[in-house]
Parts: structure tokens; sequence; C-alpha cells
């Protein structure tokens, strides 16, 4: 046998290493691939925008010395507690069950810190979120698990889910191994089965259902609370202005690069369309009724660093929403345990697996031998930790812009890098005043 | 008995004072009057209030209804007492789609005809139809008890969880995951309980059982077809 010559080993464009090991477990187990995290696959995003900064025509502001404040409200359309938070990141829902309680409880803490919010999930609100988050926004979502008008009054807002970023037109899902007996308790299922939420909610379909549905809570809740609708990336264009109609106080958009706790393959990296052109198209749909500000806009999708924020910001988000960075700060693929990485099939920077309850680092478990490797308070500090350097950097974009408050930026501090970029988010393209599709 | 005349007092009024009436016995009867198919009525009670509604309503009447007792005199809209966690809920007339959605609790009676997806994702309650029930009812019911005294539309059951269907007559067809089983004394006694407290008198020996054959519980690719 002679040795192989390693340079005639090309590779397959069409069928790389990946597809290859997809098709063959396809073919040895008959079913979809489920997991959890978001989609893997290159997508236009905010990398592709830069800001312009201060020049002549520009002045920055001091840092350290002069003030770029962060605070928004949100739900000032018809609800008479609108919600005020200290800074412009929220923390998206992410349910008890695909997330351990003690993950719950750390984002809790950091979200009370930070002065913003936490969201609860598919399985409605634990004690120990309740407890530990100053400002809770409890999901209404097709499979109504959990759902209790109790903790809809004890709730600071509320948001009806029509759709998610990483699987717009589908439902969750929740594999037996996640669903422990006290995730089955909360949602009325048999125990260790594997969970499959609707897509649809089951007693409203469509916008004109919707408002109707938006006045049953209102009424349930002493029109209190502020009411957010959150839509996956499909059509915003229809979508925002739908939910405007509606009656929504607040919108959230949610991006092709949202993360899931599981979900088919096929959906994550195939359906919806990415954070970026989609912001712009909800954007513009709120100017077009003349409701940009008066419903806000919340945006999440692939937001990892206070750039991503900013950029956000500018394009005319309101604030936006975390969940899969704030899992990384929380220890999600870091290079710790990495023998339980292994055992599950991965290492720590490719680790999808929130699906199998395996987490390495305790966050996506329910097993309580691994999620006693986070600790609330640490996870907390870490959360805490990493949204203050987002902060800071959106202020330093801020400030070197000119603003003196963070929802000042605005599109004209942006320039694309990419003619996609360009196209998609409606910036022009660097060195140029070209946006393609406009002249 | 507090009279509210919904021609005079909007919803809005009458479910503030739904919610904030006192323990005073005479605060504790409604009748509501004039509701036009008016949406939200009742929804969201706390207390153990009970209220009489002389007229059809519109959609989500007595939504998430907690220890009142609601007697709707007339048909109703989409989702009456969706998510009901207590207390009772009756119409004496027809009841559109949706109905007792997502109910965690209590008892709610439909006197007339169900319209689709009656019992949907129910998570405990109780529901029992005088009449006939529209297609996928008990559409991924996961417990408590859906009782149709007629028949039933197309696909019955649909991935339903461990909630328990008794229907009188006949189903047009079942869906996924959906079998007839066997009829035993114990749930020909509770059928019978159940019928009791909806005041609604039938021949429990007549109706069959239906419930979850338990194959979509795990994925497994020779169920694919169901998925």
């Amino acid at each position: 046998m002679g040795a192989v010559d390693s340079g005639r080993l090309r590779p397959s464009h069409t069928f790389p290493a990946h597809v290859l090991a997809e098709i063959h477990r396809a073919a040895d187990e008959g079913v979809y691939e489920i997991r959890g995290f978001g989609t893997k696959r290159p997508l236009p995003g905010f990398d592709d925008l830069v800001f312009l900064g201060a020049s002549m025509s520009r002045y920055p502001l001091e840092g350290y010395r002069e003030r770029c404040d962060t605070g928004v409200t949100l739900g000032t359309r018809f609800a008479s507690k609108p919600v005020h938070l200290k800074i412009p990141i929220t923390i998206a829902g992410m349910s008890f069950g695909a997330l351990g309680a003690n993950a719950k409880e750390a984002i809790g803490r950091a979200c009370t810190a930070m002065g913003t919010s936490s969201t609860t999930g598919d399985g409605g609100m634990t004690e120990e979120e309740r407890q530990s988050s100053e400002t809770l926004v409890y999901q209404v979502l097709p499979s109504r698990y959990g759902m209790n008008p109790d903790d809809l009054r004890r709730s600071d807002a509320i948001e009806i889910v029509v759709g998610q970023g990483a699987k717009p037109g589908g439902g969750g899902v929740l594999l037996g191994q996640k669903i422990t007996e006290r995730v089955a308790r909360m949602r009325d299922l048999p125990e260790g089965i594997d969970q499959r939420s609707a897509c649809r909610h089951p007693d409203w379909t469509g916008p004109d259902d919707l408002a109707i549905k938006i006045q049953e809570l209102r009424e349930i809740t002493g029109w209190e609370k502020p009411i957010y609708v959150k839509i996956g990336a499909s059509r915003p264009t229809y979508d925002a202005a739908l939910a405007v109609k509606a009656g929504a106080d607040v919108i959230v958009l949610d991006g092709m690069q949202g993360g899931t706790a599981a979900t088919q393959d096929v959906f994550i990296e195939n359906v919806g369309i990415p954070t970026l052109p989609a912001l712009r198209q909800a954007v513009e749909a709120l100017q077009a009724l003349d409701v940009h500000r008066e419903v806000q806009l919340i945006v999440s999708g692939g937001i990892r660093s206070g750039a991503d924020v900013a950029k956000a910001l500018a394009l005319g988000a309101d604030a936006v929403s975390i969940g899969s960075a704030a899992m990384v700060a929380l220890g999600c693929n870091k290079a710790v345990h990495v023998e339980d990485y292994q055992a599950i099939g991965t290492e720590p920077g490719y680790c999808h697996h929130c699906h199998t309850g395996r987490c390495p680092v305790g966050v996506t478990t329910q097993d309580p031998e691994l999620e006693a490797r986070l600790r609330p308070e640490q996870g907390a500090r870490w959360l805490r930790n990493y949204l203050t350097a987002m902060v800071l950097e959106l202020q330093t974009i801020a400030r070197a812009n000119g603003k003196s408050h963070v929802l000042n930026l605005e599109p004209e501090d942006l320039a694309a890098l990419t003619v996609e970029a360009a196209a998609m988010a409606g910036i022009p393209l660097a060195g140029t005043d070209w946006i393609p599709g406009r002249g | 008995m507090n009279t509210v005349d919904l021609a005079a007092t909007g919803v809005r009024e009458l479910n503030r004072r739904l919610r904030h009436a006192s323990d005073d016995p005479s605060a504790l009867s409604w009748l509501v009057t004039n509701p036009k198919g008016a949406h939200a009525i009742a929804a969201g009670l706390t207390r153990p209030v009970r209220i009489q509604i002389d007229g059809h309503v519109g959609y989500y009447c007595a939504g998430m209804n907690q220890a009142a007792a609601v007697t709707i005199d007339g048909h109703c809209g989409t989702g009456v007492a969706e998510n009901i966690m207590s207390g009772l809920v009756r119409v004496r007339g027809n009841a559109s789609q949706s109905a007792g959605a997502s109910g965690h609790g209590g008892l709610l009676v439909i006197e007339g005809n169900a319209g689709p997806r009656c019992g949907i994702s129910m998570k405990g309650v109780d529901i029992v139809v005088g009449g006939k029930a529209g297609h996928m009812s008990g559409f991924m019911a996961q417990s408590g008890n859906l009782v149709v005294c007629g028949d039933a539309g197309h696909d019955l059951g649909d991935s339903v969880y461990e909630a328990v269907i008794y229907v009188g007559g006949s189903p047009a067809s079942l869906g996924a995951d959906c079998v007839e089983k066997d009829m035993t004394p114990k749930h020909r006694s509770r059928l019978r309980g159940l019928l009791s407290r909806a005041g609604i008198e039938i021949d429990p020996e007549r109706f069959r059982r239906f419930g979850s054959a338990r194959k979509l519980y795990h994925f497994h690719v020779d169920h694919a077809d169901a998925y």
C-alpha cells in the first residue's frame, strides 16, 4: 500500500465533510437533526457595517466626562405602567426547561443589578426568576404551558410570541431527557416525553384576532402592562405593521441568527431572513405608520457586542435582546469540562447540544450534578460584567459619533462594507452614496 | 343582584367592577344585559361571583376564569373560557372555535354545539358539550376530560397526550395518535360524574372513550408519517 498524496485529496464544495456526515446520520436514523444554538452559516450581519465617527462636521463627546445616557422606556403607547430600563439591552425569553433554574436565577440577578429586564419562556414563570428579576417579561406562547393569570398580573410586561427568528413558523421542541419531573409538572406533560410545542396559538389566528386577544390580556391585567408582540423575521414589513394595527405597545423582532434550545437544523439554517434586513424593514414599516418610537422596537438575533447594539439602535431599534450571547457569558462553549463535551460528541466552541440536556457548563440542563456547575451568584457576576462591557462599548461608539444618548444614533452614522449589507440595511456602501436598489 | 347594561356601560368598566366586587353577599350576583357580541366580557375574574349574561357574547368571554360561575344565555364567539383555571362557565347556546382552549381546571359546559378545536391544548379542564363538536377537537389535549354528547368532527384528539375524550355519537375521524380505548367501569363512573356536574341528562352507556396511543411521545422513524 502506497502513501496517500494529500495534495490529491480534493474535498467537494457541494459535499463538504459536515454535509457528508449529516447524510450518513440521516441514513442511520431516518429523522431530521434536532439541535440547539443558532444558525452556523455565514450571513450578512452587523460586522458588515461600520460607524463613521466624528469629523469636521460632527463633534465627539468626551469619554468619561460628558454624559451619554442609555435609559429607555418601553410600552408608552397604551400601558399605564410602562417599563423603564437603565440600559437598552434586555434578555430574551428562554424557558425553564431549556435552561436550568440556576441559569434563570443568574439571569434574573444580573438583569436586576443592571436595571434591565429578563423574560420567561415556554413553560411558564418560575418562582426563582420572579424573585430574582426586578423587571420580568412574561411570555404568552402557543403552547400555553404554565399559562396562569396570576403570573400575568405579577409580570411587568407581557410578550405574545408569534414567532422566533430561529424558526419562524415552527413550534418548540424539548426532548425527553429534559422533561424532568418539575418541567413535566409545570407543563402538564408526561415525564420524559419528546415535547412538541404548537406553532400557532390555540385561540387566535391573524391580526384581527390578535387585536381582540390583546384586549383580553389588557382586561385581565387592568390595562397596566405593556404588551409586546414578538415576531420571527420573515415578512417584517407586513408583520410589524399588523402588530401595530393589533395594538402592540412594543414589537420584538427576532432575526434568523437568533438561538433556540432545540429545533430542526433544516429550520434553523433555511427559514427566515437575517436580522439586518429585517430590522430595516420593520423600522420602515413603523415610520410609514408614523409610530416609530411610539411603538418601541426591540431587535434580537446575533447581538454579541456593544458595537452590534449601537448598529441596531442606529438603524432604528429602541433596544436589543440577547439570548445566545447571555448563555455564552454564563459559560456556554467555554473550554472547561472538556471531557463532557467530548462525551456528547462535540468540543468547546462547537457545542450546540442544548437539546441533549447534558450541558457541560450547567446552563441548559436539568441534571442536578451538571447544573451545580453554574452557581447563580457566579453566573450573575459574569453576565453583569458582560452587560457592563457591552454598555461601555455602546457608549464609546455613541460618544465618538457625538451622541449624548444612545438612541440618538442614526443611519447616517453608518457605512456598509459589502454590497449585500448596503442593500439589506439600506446604508450606503462605504466611500459611495450608493444603496443598491435605490438608484 | 347587580345589573350592568353594556349598552350604557363598557366592558372595561364592567370587568373593573367584577374584579373589585366586595365580599358583601349582595355584590356576588350580577346580571349583564345587552352584551351584543362584545369581547372579553367577564375575563380574568378571580372571585366567586355569579354572573348571568343575557345575550350573545364575542371572543374570550370568561377568559382565564378563576372561581367565578358565569352563565351565558346565548351563543359565544371564539375562545370562551380560554385558559380557565377554576370555577364554572356555562353556555346555554352554541360556542365558536377554541372553546376552553388550554384550560387548566374548572368546568366548561356548552349545552349546544361547539365549533372546531374545542378543548385544544387543554391542561386539566373538564369540558362537556351537549351537542356536537367540530373538527380537531381535543387537539394536543394534555389532561382533563372532554365529553361530546353528539358527534365529533374530523381528526378528533389529534396528537392528544393524557386527556380523556368521551363521545356519545361518532367521530368523523380520529387524528394522529388518537385511538379508541376500552370503556371501563372506572371511566363510566367518571363520565357519569361529569355529566351530573354539567347537568346534562344522557345515558352514559352510549359513550365511547378515546385517548392517546402514545406512539408520538418519542421521535421514531417508523412514525414519520404522523409528524
